[in-house]
Protein backbone atom coordinates (compact mmCIF):
# COMPACT_ATOMS: atom_id res chain seq x y z
CA UNK A 1 0.00 0.00 0.00
CA UNK A 2 2.79 2.86 1.04
CA UNK A 3 4.94 1.41 -1.61
CA UNK A 4 1.76 1.81 -4.26
CA UNK A 5 1.22 5.82 -2.48
CA UNK A 6 4.59 6.33 -3.04
CA UNK A 7 4.46 5.65 -6.52
CA UNK A 8 1.75 7.46 -7.20
CA UNK A 9 3.10 10.69 -5.67
CA UNK A 10 6.49 9.88 -7.87
CA UNK A 11 4.37 9.66 -10.53
CA UNK A 12 2.30 12.89 -10.30
CA UNK A 13 5.06 14.94 -9.64
CA UNK A 14 6.58 13.56 -12.93
CA UNK A 15 3.42 15.06 -14.44
CA UNK A 16 3.36 17.73 -12.90
CA UNK A 17 6.98 18.83 -13.86
CA UNK A 18 6.23 17.68 -17.66
CA UNK A 19 3.04 18.96 -18.52
CA UNK A 20 4.26 22.83 -18.92
CA UNK A 21 7.10 22.22 -21.17
CA UNK A 22 4.41 20.77 -23.67
CA UNK A 23 2.19 23.29 -23.83
CA UNK A 24 3.20 25.91 -26.85
CA UNK A 25 1.83 29.03 -28.35
CA UNK A 26 0.03 28.86 -31.24
CA UNK A 27 2.98 31.23 -32.77
CA UNK A 28 5.76 28.41 -31.43
CA UNK A 29 3.86 25.40 -33.57
CA UNK A 30 3.11 28.01 -36.42
CA UNK A 31 6.94 28.55 -36.50
CA UNK A 32 7.37 24.59 -36.78
CA UNK A 33 5.17 24.66 -39.63
CA UNK A 34 7.29 27.37 -41.17
CA UNK A 35 10.79 25.57 -41.18
CA UNK A 36 9.16 22.34 -42.37
CA UNK A 37 7.95 24.43 -45.19
CA UNK A 38 11.03 25.71 -46.03
CA UNK A 39 12.74 23.04 -45.65
CA UNK A 40 10.49 21.49 -48.49
CA UNK A 41 10.64 24.29 -50.41
CA UNK A 42 13.38 26.49 -51.15
CA UNK A 43 11.16 29.01 -52.82
CA UNK A 44 8.75 29.32 -49.91
CA UNK A 45 7.58 33.02 -49.61
CA UNK A 46 5.53 32.87 -46.03
CA UNK A 47 1.99 31.80 -45.54
CA UNK A 48 -1.15 33.54 -46.86
CA UNK A 49 -4.29 34.22 -44.45
CA UNK A 50 -6.88 34.76 -46.74
CA UNK A 51 -5.33 31.45 -49.21
CA UNK A 52 -5.85 29.88 -45.58
CA UNK A 53 -9.48 31.01 -45.57
CA UNK A 54 -10.59 29.90 -49.42
CA UNK A 55 -8.76 26.56 -48.58
CA UNK A 56 -10.94 26.52 -45.21
CA UNK A 57 -13.72 27.04 -46.66
CA UNK A 58 -13.57 25.40 -50.42
CA UNK A 59 -14.57 21.28 -50.95
CA UNK A 60 -11.30 19.47 -52.40
CA UNK A 61 -13.03 16.77 -54.30
CA UNK A 62 -14.42 15.37 -51.28
CA UNK A 63 -17.66 14.98 -49.43
CA UNK A 64 -16.51 17.43 -46.98
CA UNK A 65 -14.90 21.31 -46.37
CA UNK A 66 -13.45 22.09 -43.15
CA UNK A 67 -16.22 24.13 -42.60
CA UNK A 68 -18.91 21.00 -42.54
CA UNK A 69 -17.38 20.49 -39.37
CA UNK A 70 -15.80 23.66 -38.06
CA UNK A 71 -18.28 26.08 -39.75
CA UNK A 72 -17.68 29.00 -41.52
CA UNK A 73 -17.33 31.42 -38.17
CA UNK A 74 -14.33 29.56 -36.53
CA UNK A 75 -14.38 31.66 -33.49
CA UNK A 76 -18.26 29.42 -32.97
CA UNK A 77 -18.99 26.31 -31.66
CA UNK A 78 -18.93 23.65 -35.06
CA UNK A 79 -20.67 19.70 -34.58
CA UNK A 80 -19.56 16.52 -35.87
CA UNK A 81 -21.02 15.94 -39.77
CA UNK A 82 -21.41 12.64 -39.27
CA UNK A 83 -21.99 11.91 -35.28
CA UNK A 84 -23.32 15.64 -34.52
CA UNK A 85 -20.98 15.97 -31.71
CA UNK A 86 -20.24 19.37 -30.55
CA UNK A 87 -17.00 20.83 -31.30
CA UNK A 88 -15.64 23.68 -30.02
CA UNK A 89 -14.33 26.32 -31.82
CA UNK A 90 -11.33 26.20 -33.64
CA UNK A 91 -10.00 29.79 -33.39
CA UNK A 92 -7.26 30.20 -30.39
CA UNK A 93 -9.20 33.67 -30.02
CA UNK A 94 -11.97 31.89 -28.91
CA UNK A 95 -10.59 29.08 -27.38
CA UNK A 96 -7.00 29.44 -25.58
CA UNK A 97 -6.52 25.68 -25.83
CA UNK A 98 -6.16 25.57 -29.47
CA UNK A 99 -3.29 24.74 -31.43
CA UNK A 100 -1.27 24.74 -27.98
CA UNK A 101 -0.56 20.86 -27.83
CA UNK A 102 1.71 20.04 -31.35
CA UNK A 103 0.78 16.70 -31.04
CA UNK A 104 -2.97 16.92 -31.35
CA UNK A 105 -2.12 19.45 -33.95
CA UNK A 106 -0.06 16.96 -35.59
CA UNK A 107 -2.82 14.05 -35.03
CA UNK A 108 -5.86 16.42 -36.30
CA UNK A 109 -4.36 17.39 -39.58
CA UNK A 110 -3.41 14.01 -40.08
CA UNK A 111 -6.94 13.06 -39.90
CA UNK A 112 -8.44 15.99 -41.62
CA UNK A 113 -6.70 16.36 -44.58
CA UNK A 114 -7.18 12.58 -45.26
CA UNK A 115 -11.11 12.88 -44.68
CA UNK A 116 -11.57 16.04 -46.73
CA UNK A 117 -8.34 16.23 -49.34
CA UNK A 118 -7.67 12.32 -49.03
CA UNK A 119 -4.31 13.16 -48.42
CA UNK A 120 -1.96 14.76 -46.15
CA UNK A 121 -1.56 18.66 -46.00
CA UNK A 122 1.41 20.41 -47.65
CA UNK A 123 3.14 22.81 -45.06
CA UNK A 124 2.37 25.64 -46.72
CA UNK A 125 -1.44 24.52 -46.79
CA UNK A 126 -1.39 23.79 -43.01
CA UNK A 127 0.48 27.60 -42.33
CA UNK A 128 -2.20 29.27 -44.54
CA UNK A 129 -4.97 27.19 -42.52
CA UNK A 130 -3.32 28.24 -39.04
CA UNK A 131 -2.88 31.83 -40.51
CA UNK A 132 -6.09 32.45 -40.94
CA UNK A 133 -7.52 30.71 -38.16
CA UNK A 134 -5.28 33.31 -36.08
CA UNK A 135 -7.05 36.53 -37.77
CA UNK A 136 -10.33 34.89 -36.92
CA UNK A 137 -11.34 37.49 -34.46
CA UNK A 138 -14.56 36.72 -31.71
CA UNK B 1 9.12 25.04 14.42
CA UNK B 2 7.78 26.79 11.41
CA UNK B 3 8.95 25.19 8.63
CA UNK B 4 8.74 22.06 10.08
CA UNK B 5 4.81 22.60 10.77
CA UNK B 6 4.72 23.63 6.76
CA UNK B 7 7.11 20.52 5.99
CA UNK B 8 4.55 18.66 7.73
CA UNK B 9 1.41 19.89 5.89
CA UNK B 10 3.26 19.68 2.90
CA UNK B 11 3.57 15.74 3.13
CA UNK B 12 0.07 15.51 4.43
CA UNK B 13 -1.41 16.61 1.50
CA UNK B 14 1.25 15.04 -0.70
CA UNK B 15 0.14 11.48 0.85
CA UNK B 16 -3.28 12.55 1.04
CA UNK B 17 -2.97 13.15 -3.21
CA UNK B 18 -1.64 9.68 -3.31
CA UNK B 19 -3.88 8.19 -1.41
CA UNK B 20 -7.19 9.51 -3.45
CA UNK B 21 -5.39 8.68 -6.39
CA UNK B 22 -4.62 4.97 -4.85
CA UNK B 23 -8.28 4.49 -3.86
CA UNK B 24 -9.61 5.59 -7.17
CA UNK B 25 -7.73 3.19 -9.08
CA UNK B 26 -8.75 0.52 -6.95
CA UNK B 27 -12.16 1.31 -7.20
CA UNK B 28 -11.51 1.13 -11.28
CA UNK B 29 -10.26 -2.48 -10.94
CA UNK B 30 -13.04 -3.71 -8.43
CA UNK B 31 -15.76 -2.15 -10.44
CA UNK B 32 -15.30 -2.80 -14.17
CA UNK B 33 -18.63 -3.79 -15.52
CA UNK B 34 -20.53 -2.07 -16.85
CA UNK B 35 -19.01 1.22 -16.12
CA UNK B 36 -15.15 0.55 -16.78
CA UNK B 37 -13.12 3.42 -17.49
CA UNK B 38 -10.26 4.87 -18.65
CA UNK B 39 -8.42 8.25 -19.37
CA UNK B 40 -7.15 7.88 -22.65
CA UNK B 41 -10.29 5.96 -24.30
CA UNK B 42 -12.53 8.49 -22.63
CA UNK B 43 -11.04 11.41 -24.04
CA UNK B 44 -9.65 10.04 -27.69
CA UNK B 45 -12.68 8.14 -28.63
CA UNK B 46 -14.71 10.74 -26.81
CA UNK B 47 -13.74 13.41 -29.23
CA UNK B 48 -15.64 12.64 -32.25
CA UNK B 49 -19.01 10.36 -30.27
CA UNK B 50 -19.95 9.17 -26.68
CA UNK B 51 -16.95 6.65 -26.27
CA UNK B 52 -18.70 3.40 -26.31
CA UNK B 53 -18.30 1.36 -23.59
CA UNK B 54 -16.08 -1.54 -24.24
CA UNK B 55 -18.91 -4.06 -22.61
CA UNK B 56 -20.71 -3.12 -25.74
CA UNK B 57 -18.82 -5.83 -28.39
CA UNK B 58 -16.70 -8.03 -28.15
CA UNK B 59 -13.17 -8.27 -27.60
CA UNK B 60 -12.71 -10.25 -31.46
CA UNK B 61 -15.34 -6.93 -33.04
CA UNK B 62 -12.64 -4.45 -30.81
CA UNK B 63 -9.61 -5.86 -32.30
CA UNK B 64 -10.97 -5.65 -36.30
CA UNK B 65 -12.30 -2.13 -35.30
CA UNK B 66 -8.82 -0.68 -33.26
CA UNK B 67 -6.84 -1.97 -36.56
CA UNK B 68 -8.40 -0.30 -39.24
CA UNK B 69 -8.93 3.34 -37.30
CA UNK B 70 -7.82 4.91 -40.40
CA UNK B 71 -10.78 3.99 -42.49
CA UNK B 72 -12.94 4.61 -39.22
CA UNK B 73 -17.10 4.24 -40.56
CA UNK B 74 -15.96 6.64 -43.48
CA UNK B 75 -13.26 8.95 -41.16
CA UNK B 76 -9.98 8.68 -40.29
CA UNK B 77 -9.62 8.42 -36.55
CA UNK B 78 -5.94 7.07 -36.51
CA UNK B 79 -3.96 7.32 -33.16
CA UNK B 80 -0.20 7.07 -32.36
CA UNK B 81 0.90 3.10 -31.78
CA UNK B 82 1.08 3.49 -27.90
CA UNK B 83 -2.18 5.61 -27.50
CA UNK B 84 -3.87 3.25 -29.79
CA UNK B 85 -2.36 0.19 -27.59
CA UNK B 86 -3.42 1.32 -24.43
CA UNK B 87 -6.90 1.87 -25.83
CA UNK B 88 -7.25 -1.75 -27.33
CA UNK B 89 -5.96 -3.03 -24.54
CA UNK B 90 -8.87 -0.85 -22.14
CA UNK B 91 -11.18 -2.25 -24.74
CA UNK B 92 -10.55 -6.15 -24.68
CA UNK B 93 -9.81 -6.15 -21.46
CA UNK B 94 -13.18 -5.13 -20.48
CA UNK B 95 -15.19 -6.16 -23.62
CA UNK B 96 -18.65 -7.79 -23.64
CA UNK B 97 -18.82 -11.78 -23.75
CA UNK B 98 -21.73 -12.43 -25.95
CA UNK B 99 -20.66 -13.82 -28.99
CA UNK B 100 -23.55 -14.81 -31.60
CA UNK B 101 -22.43 -13.71 -34.78
CA UNK B 102 -19.32 -15.43 -36.56
CA UNK B 103 -17.68 -12.52 -37.79
CA UNK B 104 -16.74 -9.80 -35.88
CA UNK B 105 -19.33 -7.02 -35.86
CA UNK B 106 -18.13 -3.47 -35.82
CA UNK B 107 -21.13 -1.14 -35.27
CA UNK B 108 -23.26 -1.89 -31.97
CA UNK B 109 -26.07 -1.07 -33.81
CA UNK B 110 -26.25 -4.09 -35.78
CA UNK B 111 -25.59 -6.16 -32.71
CA UNK B 112 -28.39 -8.83 -31.32
CA UNK B 113 -28.45 -7.33 -27.97
CA UNK B 114 -28.70 -3.70 -29.32
CA UNK B 115 -31.71 -4.48 -32.01
CA UNK B 116 -33.57 -6.41 -28.97
CA UNK B 117 -32.99 -3.72 -26.40
CA UNK B 118 -34.43 -1.03 -28.74
CA UNK B 119 -37.23 -2.99 -30.44
CA UNK B 120 -40.06 -0.58 -28.85
CA UNK B 121 -38.56 2.33 -30.66
CA UNK B 122 -40.47 2.95 -33.32
CA UNK B 123 -38.79 4.10 -37.08
CA UNK B 124 -40.25 7.75 -37.35
CA UNK B 125 -38.20 8.20 -33.89
CA UNK B 126 -35.07 7.12 -35.23
CA UNK B 127 -35.66 9.95 -37.73
CA UNK B 128 -35.91 12.72 -35.52
CA UNK B 129 -33.68 15.18 -36.26
CA UNK B 130 -32.11 15.81 -32.31
CA UNK B 131 -31.46 11.79 -32.81
CA UNK B 132 -30.25 11.61 -36.04
CA UNK B 133 -28.71 8.22 -35.91
CA UNK B 134 -29.00 5.21 -33.29
CA UNK B 135 -25.52 6.13 -32.65
CA UNK B 136 -26.75 9.39 -31.38
CA UNK B 137 -26.70 7.21 -27.41
CA UNK B 138 -26.73 11.01 -25.72
CA UNK B 139 -29.69 12.10 -27.63
CA UNK B 140 -32.06 9.40 -25.20
CA UNK B 141 -29.59 8.52 -22.69
CA UNK B 142 -28.48 11.93 -20.96
CA UNK B 143 -25.93 9.84 -18.95
CA UNK B 144 -24.26 8.42 -22.13
CA UNK B 145 -21.06 10.31 -21.22
CA UNK B 146 -20.74 9.20 -18.20
CA UNK B 147 -21.35 5.71 -19.48
CA UNK B 148 -24.88 5.23 -17.64
CA UNK B 149 -27.42 3.56 -20.05
CA UNK B 150 -30.14 3.05 -17.45
CA UNK B 151 -33.56 2.33 -18.56
CA UNK B 152 -35.24 4.43 -16.03
CA UNK B 153 -33.00 7.70 -17.05
CA UNK B 154 -34.14 7.40 -20.30
CA UNK B 155 -35.78 10.91 -22.45
CA UNK B 156 -36.89 10.45 -25.81
CA UNK B 157 -36.69 13.78 -27.13
CA UNK B 158 -40.37 14.72 -29.46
Amino acid sequence: MLNKIYVSVLFSSLIATALPAMAQAPEEILADITHEARTGNPAFKGFSASQGEIFFKEKHGGEWACVSCHTDKPATPGKHAKTGKLIQPLAPAANPERFTNPAKVAKWFKRNCNDVLGRVCSAQEKGDVMSYLLTVKN
Amino acid sequence: MLINNKLRTLIAATLLTGAISASARADDDEDHRPFAKNKVWQSECGECHVAYPPGMLPAASWRVLMSGLNKHFGSDASLDKATAREISDFLEKNAGRRRHESTPLLRITETRWFIHEHDEIAERTWKNPRIKSPANCAACHPGAESGNFNEHNIRIPK
